[in-house]
């Protein structure tokens, strides 16, 4: 018989394989979203995990896993949503980083998040500000994906979707997309 | 598969079941997420407190939609649109697990949409009109304030999916908070006008603000079994970061009575503000904006096209 570890490693490859059709230079597995993927005979399970609560882009990732599942043959394929721990930026992984980077759009800083989620018992830290007010705090510097510059500035904190800012860098004047920090 | 058009997306052949009046392809957003309910937790009050949390984004997300085409500039009505999405996401999540937690397994499409105006349980500030962007920001500074302290604490809830609910919606809340806050200081430490209109914005939103604090029944009983809070005890964060904010801003917040709502008596509200949202009691504004959000599913009840 093909053997169910065959069968794991194409069910894996295919829905590794999904972009993010709102950044799609980035595949789902790219992106830090495709938590796992378990074969049982001809059932396939994929968990994905949503980046905002609000992010129209699950529901297309989730059929396009759920598609190409089938297609390939997987009689039965169940895409499930895990909610905890929540995704962050930091999950991206370098290559991802290198994609966006390339596309012109300058990846995210990192949050030091553990991605494994905090370990059980450890107070949180961050209750106040998750992400600090910038009139009173600002991070390192974003640097312009296409010169390099670190002397850039916001210039719309929502971009084109909640996930990116627009920014502009002002040693080449060119604008620029930025990955938010979450 | 992906889709060579927007309408083939839409397509009943490619989305087979979902009702495009509610949107399209919306599947249950808890879907896989183990919903069954901890031991010790109370199921309708789990429920209640779910609506109450849901109602707030639902509500608040839909007048930031109505913001939009009148945005002063398109960076702002991008901004808007985003944070209405994510509070909108908050939504649905939030009501689809009230439907799970009272064992009723009601949609958030039957929260969102076939629910009278009393069933509703928003603080009234969420539902209120805005005479200008101005107001807007002054509305979303104090709501997105408010919610970011207590989503924080919801992170530590016995419920594990009200807190990872509240662990996602915390970092966006973050953010609706930071934009709110720079115009709140661009506009008050602007201009004369600009500074006008930002008091202005204050004063129409001080009188809302005491009904923030002030607990139900039902959130004090979640407080003390460890899943909600009580919202009391988020004035202090709050009031630290609006002392912050508006000297920046060079504006205050008026000192002025609450907008009370009906007489105490037997209300879960046994404070200055008396029944008011949260025990559905609403403003004028509430039915309009319910005669807006429900009217196609109203006029045409599980349509499809």
């Amino acid at each position: 018989m093909v053997t169910e570890t065959a069968a794991l490693a194409e069910a894996r490859r295919l829905a590794a394989s999904v972009p993010d059709p709102e950044l799609p230079m980035l595949t789902i597995a790219d992106l830090g979203i495709l938590r796992d993927v378990s074969v049982s005979g001809r059932r396939v399970v994929v968990s994905l995990t949503p980046t905002y609560s609000g992010c129209p882009a699950l529901a297309e990732m989730r059929r396009d896993v759920a598609a190409r599942l089938t297609a390939a043959g997987f009689a039965d394929v169940e895409v499930r949503t895990v909610l905890s721990p929540p995704w962050s930026t930091d999950l991206i992984s370098a290559d991802g980083r290198r994609k966006l980077a390339e596309a012109g759009l300058a990846p995210p800083r990192s949050r030091g998040i553990n991605p494994g989620g905090r370990p059980p018992g450890t107070p949180r830290t961050t209750t106040a500000d998750p992400v600090p007010l910038t009139l009173f705090a600002t991070g390192p510097p974003v640097a312009c994906p296409r010169c390099g510059s670190a002397d850039t500035l916001v210039t719309a904190s929502f971009s084109g979707t909640a996930c990116k800012d627009l920014r502009r860098c002002r040693a080449c004047s060119e604008p620029f997309e930025h990955v938010k920090e979450v | 598969m992906g889709f060579d058009t927007a309408y083939e997306a839409m397509s009943e052949e490619a989305d087979a079941g979902h009702r495009w009046a509610f949107g399209t392809g919306f599947t249950d957003p808890l879907a896989g997420v183990d919903t069954s309910l901890p031991a010790g937790i109370d199921g309708g009050d789990l429920a209640a407190y779910c609506l109450m949390l849901g109602d707030d984004a639902l509500v608040f997300s839909h007048r930031l939609q109505q913001w939009l085409a009148r945005a002063p500039e398109l960076e702002e009505e991008t901004a808007l649109a985003n944070i209405a999405l994510d509070l909108l996401g908050q939504a649905r999540l939030l009501l689809t697990r009230a439907g799970a937690a009272d064992g009723s397994g009601r949609t958030e499409d039957d929260y969102a949409f076939c629910r009278a105006e009393r069933e509703f349980r928003n603080v009234r500030l969420t539902e209120i009109t805005d005479d200008d962007f101005a107001g807007l920001i002054a509305r979303l500074f104090v709501l997105s304030t408010w919610r970011l302290a207590l989503l924080a604490r919801l992170r530590e809830s016995a419920d594990p999916v009200l807190a990872a609910v509240a662990a996602i919606g915390v970092r966006e809340l973050a953010y609706h908070r930071d934009y709110a806050a720079q115009w709140v200081v661009r506009l008050g430490d602007g201009t004369d006008y600009s500074r006008a209109r930002m008091a202005a914005g204050l004063e129409t939103v001080a009188p809302l603000v005491a009904e923030l604090f002030e607990p139900t029944a039902v959130e004090r009983r979640l407080a003390a079994a460890g899943v909600g809070v009580d919202p009391a005890q988020l004035r202090p964060e709050f009031d630290a970061v609006l002392a912050r904010v508006l000297a920046e801003a060079t504006v205050d917040m008026p000192d002025v009575p609450a907008l009370r709502g009906l007489p105490g008596g037997s209300s879960s509200q046994a404070g200055a503000v008396g029944q008011a949202g949260r025990d559905g009691v609403h403003t004028e504004a509430m039915g309009y904006l319910l005669a807006e959000l429900q009217s196609v599913a109203r006029a045409l009840p599980g349509a499809t096209w």
